[in-house]
């Protein structure tokens, strides 16, 4: 128990002793957490986000005026038995019109034409978007460059509602590893951060610890002192990193997020809850420090 | 296996009792080849008693350093056996070694002093390092500072310090758990002639208390002076080992008084103002 108590006097001892290693130590932890802490709920959103627009794409098959009710249902089946194949929705020709007349700012346009122009057609969504051009292949029939032999004598030619759909599933599937490699730079330099800070104060007491094994120090006994050192600057860290997080969150993305969904970044639904965020990076930040005394002290400890 | 491997290792020896009569250092042709080829020491056989003031002198680079370091293992011996008090200590595993350090006081030539304690938190270190209690604590330390002169300076950071005395909370860390055997290396290489005397003396009266003590330095005079034991090295061999003078027995006063006189520093009346050694001349 005296001992318990030896190692923490000692650890608030060098604390104290060392102010200026210690704040850095602090600092650096602070300044991680802090852009972890932001950097985690934006990047779930972002993945979120480009998600939902990868599945609103999707590729239509327009059809002939002429096809019959059987053709038509007939078609639909064969379409929904592709691989990949998420949903198959028939849009009528009378669908289509209104959609175009929701989506027209002059709607005198339409209203101009008298008849409808538009075809009925099968709007297709596939799981993954980038199988999309894969799916329109097999339904045209056109695979491996053969000539065009639609599944169905009902269908006549494909059509995107939005042109750029391979485009947009390029761009979210580029997003989305630009925002890994992004993610894991930063946790590879915060680690390194971290694990700088603590060798560097070690370093500064080396001489310490060569002392320490002279007298006869058991490897132990000059590790705990380190190693209560390291939780305590990623307890305190962790905690003013958190109360910033937490003034942030209520001074700003609270006040927006209840402003309507101009701003839904922290309140969608795949994004972490704040009580389990604050939990994760306070465990890593004390784990951080405390394992990385805890590694950076064995080389000086080999006797 | 290991069990094995001692039984082969000793079998050519004479066997040696491991109890009092065990001379406390004893060197069986140890060499020490530095990785890179230079071989430190060259083997060297040594055997100092219990008790025994030992001077370990020779030109730098000679070895004396390596030898203190194998002595407390901070340097593996690449052939031959060092043993301390009978133990074979190359074969002690490296749990032990702490131990071996704590049975070991050790002062060197910079100090090694702790920068952010008290004179008195730098002895007390080497209590709570052995798991001694509070109350030996505030026993022991004050007492052994009081041995070096020091009782005035207990909450004085090292820095505060003049060498010679940073140098005698060296000795009183070295000294206050009474271990069997002293090292110092160079422990007045910092330092003018007369705090070496005083230094000189405390090691000497902590050698009356029945401690060995070993001391590398190259002040020659001093050595001549002091009467004791010399073992000289040269590149890495022992090329002498004797008695230098006649040995007497005398106090610690009067050997302070007549290292002073024939090394020719301050007379008896200018000690008593330089601070340092009085609290010895008891």
């Amino acid at each position: 128990m005296s001992r318990i108590i030896f190692f923490f006097s000692e650890a608030f001892r060098a604390l104290r002793r060392n102010g200026a290693p210690t704040l850095a130590a602090v600092i650096t932890t602070v300044v991680t957490v802090v852009l972890l802490g932001v950097l985690i709920p934006v990047f779930q959103t972002a993945q979120a986000k480009s998600d939902e627009v990868r599945n609103e794409l999707n590729v239509q098959f327009a059809v002939y005026d002429d096809a019959t009710q059987a053709e038509l249902v007939q078609a639909k089946e064969k379409i929904e038995a592709i691989p990949g194949v998420a949903s198959v929705t028939f849009i009528s020709k009378s669908e289509a019109l209104a959609t175009l007349k929701s989506e027209l700012s002059d709607k005198s346009i339409v209203e101009e034409l008298h008849t409808n122009p538009l075809p009925a057609s099968f709007q297709v969504q596939a799981t993954n978007a980038s199988d999309l051009p894969q799916i329109e292949r097999e339904v045209m029939g056109t695979t491996g460059g053969a000539k065009k032999n639609p599944i169905s004598p009902a269908i006549s030619n494909p059509f995107s509602r939005q042109q750029s759909t391979q485009q947009i599933a390029k761009v979210t599937s580029a997003l989305k590893i630009v925002l890994s490699v992004i993610m894991a730079l930063l946790v590879v330099a915060s680690l390194m951060l971290i694990g700088n800070t603590i060798r560097l104060s070690i370093f500064t007491r080396r001489r310490e610890v060569e002392v320490m094994r002279l007298v006869g120090a058991t490897r132990w006994f000059i590790r705990w002192p380190f190693l209560i050192e390291g939780v305590v600057v990623g307890f305190v860290g962790g905690l003013i990193a958190i109360l910033i997080l937490w003034i942030g969150k209520i001074t700003i993305v609270d006040p927006l997020s209840s402003n309507g969904d101009s701003f839904a970044l922290a309140q969608h639904n795949s994004t972490i809850a704040f009580p389990v965020l604050i939990a994760i990076l306070f465990g890593a930040a004390i784990l951080v420090s405390t394992i990385g005394s805890g590694v950076t002290l064995r080389r000086f400890l080999r006797v | 296996m290991p069990r094995l491997r001692r039984n082969k290792k000793r079998a050519p020896e004479p066997v040696r009792s491991r109890g009092r009569r065990a001379p406390i250092i004893e060197l069986n042709d140890v060499t020490k080849v530095y990785p890179g080829g230079h071989m430190a020491l060259d083997r060297v056989s040594l055997a100092i008693g219990r008790g025994e003031f030992v001077f370990l002198v020779g030109p730098t680079g000679c070895g004396k350093s390596t030898l203190i370091k194998t002595l407390i293992r901070e340097l593996d011996v690449t052939e031959g056996s060092v043993r301390i008090a009978g133990r074979d200590i190359g074969e002690m595993p490296e749990k032990k070694i702490p131990q071996l350090r704590r049975n070991i006081g050790t002062v060197f030539q910079d100090f090694k002093l702790l920068p952010n304690r008290t004179v008195y938190d730098n002895v007390a270190y080497a209590l709570q390092v052995i798991g001694a209690s509070r109350t030996e604590i505030r026993e022991q330390v004050p007492a052994t500072l009081r041995l070096v002169g020091l009782s005035t300076k207990l909450h004085n950071y090292p820095d505060q310090l003049s060498g010679g005395e940073q140098q005698r909370v060296a000795v009183a860390r070295a000294f206050v758990n009474h271990p069997p055997l002293m090292l110092a290396d160079e422990p007045s290489g910092n330092l003018d002639p007369v705090t070496s005397i005083g230094i000189m003396q405390l090691l000497y009266r902590i050698n009356k208390t029945g401690t060995t003590v070993v001391v590398v330095t190259h002040d020659r005079e001093m050595v001549d002076n002091m009467r004791r034991r010399v073992v000289e090295l040269y590149e890495g061999r022992v090329v002498r080992d004797e008695v230098s003078g006649g040995y007497t027995e005398e106090s610690t006063t009067e050997f302070g008084m007549r290292m002073q006189a024939e090394m020719g520093v301050g007379p008896t009346g200018e000690r008593k103002t330089n601070g340092h050694g009085h609290s010895l001349a008891r």
